[in-house]
């Protein structure tokens, strides 16, 4: 599969990742060879405690890597500053926000903050990107309200347009529909989906949603204990590749249900 | 706009009554430059009245900037000059200074009387208390752990000034408690001068936080994900906010409550987490409460001055509880 260097927005060269202890270094996963296309939903999918966290942590910058390179944009990440970086990655995040007076306009607002001046003022043209992501987001009717009355699920989508008012190439969102209802979670996956498609923007997803995962993601990546499987969710059902994110034997992936069931 | 208002009344008000009476037709001609017929009302007014003011006006600023920081870098409505135990840190510098005297007696005991050394000795204070929470907090990263290991700096403080307490003589003891009460007079206009530069430093080291301190609302990982130098903004905050306890705690004592306060009835007030609003808005409201605090204490044509602290405990703690009573809840 030989693409175009142009699209692609984040990409891996033999990254390690984990933990430095004083005992030396605690390897998560290591040999990780990926690429992150422009325009594609790509989803994160392992079973609880694999790493899923620790390699997003790892791409934002969150988190040391052991060793390997991360090149964003044909630019090593290690000579990005955090400010350049926050205009080329966005993140959303499973943590709560700290209970405060914020309303949504000013939370989507803050987003704007690696291109405002010392102290914050909003430009024209940070109003124009803010009004345009909550037009994308449809959050019109809510802008006024204080984060703390929100729902869950309209938080979360708060969150995802505060992602796009700060125009990164690239958003990261770790496990974004944890916590909401079966409506919610296909809204929130529509709506990355298309902001994927139509705005052009590379979208990384964890989740455990397998279903939803396989039946929108443009590219599934599989997180098992060895390495990471990736490929389009339709050839990784057809070759089976996909029973190797669970290690028990009783746990099959059902094609026709297309989701995981006991044998 | 209103609190503008309300501090140039009150700043008034607060010079206009005292221990002796004054009409306020003369409280402004003194003030204006203008020869006043009584010229002991002029020397009380512009000597003691006014610098008083001034520095009521500074400590309410001062300590309310510092507890509004405080909360938004911890998170934690709760948190204050006073429980991070820079308060404390000061309390021990100047009971090591009086108290300690009187045990090693000597030479020390004369440098126990002098103002300019208690100021140096609570400066100091808070200055190592707040250097050790600074060296902590680089190892833990939790600011949950910070804010217990900053009560546990200022027990270990409470414990040492009770051991000095113990072993020292009454009169330093009562000295000590004095000192505790919190005053805001005694300061001539030198003193002022050395107060209000440091204020100032403290000031411009909180421009540059404003706009990382709105992003710290969403938490640290957010903020650092929208380019906040996470490392940066919290040395700054932590040296504004030692800048203030300290001079404040030197000149004037341990005054309680405003840092919690203050930023707390803003905040429910205008309901905003802005800090570009908040910050000057709770600065004027902890000034505003000191100002009624100050005006109350000294008792208005008595001769008794009351305990400062005593007074403004008395005036906010009644307000919180029937702000949170009504509101139920106490946000950043």
């Amino acid at each position: 599969m030989l693409k175009n260097d142009e699209h692609i927005v984040l990409k891996t060269a033999d990254l390690s990742i984990g933990y430095l202890t004083k005992h030396g270094d605690r390897v998560i996963a290591d040999q990780i060879n990926l690429s992150l296309p422009k325009g594609k939903l790509t989803c994160l999918v392992g079973k609880n405690g694999i790493g899923k966290s620790t390699l997003l942590r790892t791409f934002s910058k969150m988190q040391p890597k052991l060793s390997g390179s991360i090149q964003l944009e044909n630019q090593n990440i290690d000579d990005i500053s955090g400010v350049e970086l926050a205009k080329k990655i966005s993140l959303v995040l499973t943590e709560r926000i700290p209970s405060s007076n914020l309303t949504v306009f000013e939370l989507i607002a803050l987003g704007r903050q690696p291109y405002t001046n010392w102290i914050g003022k909003l430009t024209k043209q940070d109003i124009n990107f803010i009004h345009l992501a909550i037009e994308q987001t449809h959050l019109k009717d809510l802008v006024n309200q204080r984060c703390d009355e929100l729902s869950d699920g309209q938080l979360q989508r708060v969150m995802i347009c505060r992602a796009l008012a700060q125009h990164t190439d690239l958003i990261i969102l770790d496990e974004p529909t944890a916590h909401l209802d079966i409506q919610h979670k296909i809204e929130t996956f529509k709506l990355l989906s298309n902001i994927a498609k139509d705005l052009n923007r590379s979208v990384l997803l964890s989740t455990h949603e397998i279903q939803l995962a396989t039946q929108m993601a443009d590219q599934l990546w599989l997180m098992t204990k060895d390495k990471i499987i990736t490929g389009e969710p339709k050839d990784l059902i057809e070759s089976d590749k996909i029973n190797l994110l669970f290690d028990s034997k009783s746990i099959i992936f059902d094609k026709e249900s297309n989701q995981f069931i006991m044998k | 706009m209103l609190f503008f208002l309300l501090l140039a009344a009150l700043f008034i008000l607060n010079i206009s009554l005292g221990s002796v009476d004054i009409p306020l037709k003369a409280v402004f001609k003194s003030l204006g430059n203008q020869t006043v017929a009584n010229e002991t009302w002029n020397y009380i007014i512009l000597n003691y009245r006014l610098p008083k003011a001034i520095t009521a006006i500074l400590v309410g600023c001062g300590l309310s900037i510092s507890g509004l920081l405080m909360q938004t870098l911890f998170r934690n409505p709760l948190a204050g000059p006073y429980v991070l135990g820079i308060s404390s840190g000061a309390s021990l510098g100047v009971a090591i200074l009086i108290l300690g005297s009187s045990i090693l007696g000597g030479i020390f005991s004369g440098w126990a009387q002098s103002q300019f050394l208690i100021s140096i000795a609570a400066s100091a204070g808070s200055f190592l208390v707040l250097f050790a929470v600074m060296v902590v907090s680089k190892q833990v990263k939790n600011t949950m752990s910070i804010l217990i290991i900053g009560l546990m700096f200022s027990s270990l403080t409470s414990a040492v000034i009770s051991i000095l307490a113990y072993f020292s003589s009454a009169e330093n003891l009562q000295q000590y408690m004095f000192w505790g009460f919190g005053s805001l007079g005694n300061l001539t206009w030198n003193e002022l001068l050395i107060f209000s530069s440091i204020f100032i430093l403290a000031c411009f080291l909180i421009l540059p936080v404003i706009k990382p301190l709105n992003s710290l609302l969403l938490g640290e990982n957010y903020a650092k994900s929208i380019g906040i130098n996470i490392q940066k903004t919290k040395n700054l905050i932590l040296m504004a906010t030692s800048l203030f306890t300290g001079v404040i705690t030197a000149f004037a004592g341990p005054i309680a409550f405003i840092g919690l306060a203050a930023p707390h009835i803003t905040k429910l007030i205008l309901k905003t987490s802005n800090h570009k609003l908040l910050l000057p808005a709770s600065a004027l409201l902890g000034a505003n409460i000191m100002l009624i605090s100050d005006t109350i204490a000294q008792l208005p044509n008595t001769q008794y001055t009351l305990p400062i602290n005593a007074i403004t405990t008395m005036f906010g703690a009644p307000i919180v509880i029937w702000l949170l009573v009504r509101k139920k809840k106490m946000v950043l």
